[in-house]
């Protein structure tokens, strides 16, 4: 479990680094929108991943600390 | 050698975060985000033990569970309003963040009401009577 979630951290990172470079390459061939769409899908995909996490610290603090 | 690993990450996650920022302030703040929320998922793994053994100790010391029960949902509540303040504190909205701290301080006085309470009483019963 430790593995996999380190690892989703260099993966939010390397999301991050190629949706601004498809940024970037879509602002150039003038398609401003399409650049747009890509980061918010971009985002979405990498908010799915945190709140997930979010969940589950929640449900651990819920379960240890007796909030029934 | 956990805090090396820990210290090691931290390190690596805010390179990654200084690198990101410069394109996508999002994905920075994102990315602290759940560097801050894997920190302390492992760490709530360790604090498990710790609360295990408070409850072997008032078990065998007589104390009633209410009260445990009552402090452990305080430590509770200060940790997740002190993580989601310090999140978003992160991203810039202090003044979010010191509602969600607000929150939290009055939650915890509503908890804590019952147990004042019982210390009143408790005064009051060791007053000599008539006085």
């Amino acid at each position: 479990m430790n593995n996999i979630d380190v690892s989703a951290i260099f993966q939010i990172a390397g999301i991050g680094i190629i949706i601004a470079m498809i940024h970037t390459v879509l602002k150039q061939m003038g398609k401003e929108d399409m650049s747009h769409w890509v980061t918010l899908i971009g985002f979405v995909v990498v908010l799915f991943m945190v709140v997930r996490l979010l969940n589950d610290l929640f449900q651990e603090i819920k379960s240890i600390f007796l909030f029934q | 050698m956990e805090i090396i690993q820990i210290v090691g990450l931290g390190l690596i996650t805010t390179i990654l975060i200084l690198v990101v920022r410069e394109q996508k302030p999002m994905f920075a703040f994102l990315l602290a985000a759940f560097t801050g929320l894997f920190i302390f998922l492992y760490m709530i793994g360790k604090i498990e033990t710790v609360i295990s053994v408070l409850e072997q100790l008032a078990d065998r010391s007589g104390i009633p569970s209410i009260y445990l029960k009552t402090i452990l949902k305080i430590i509770g509540i200060a940790y997740i309003a002190e993580f989601g303040a310090q999140i978003v504190r992160d991203a810039g909205q202090e003044s979010v963040a010191s509602k969600i701290e607000f929150a939290g301080k009055v939650l915890i006085l509503v908890m804590a009401v019952p147990i004042i309470g019982v210390i009143v009483e408790t005064v009051i019963g060791l007053l000599p009577a008539g006085s």
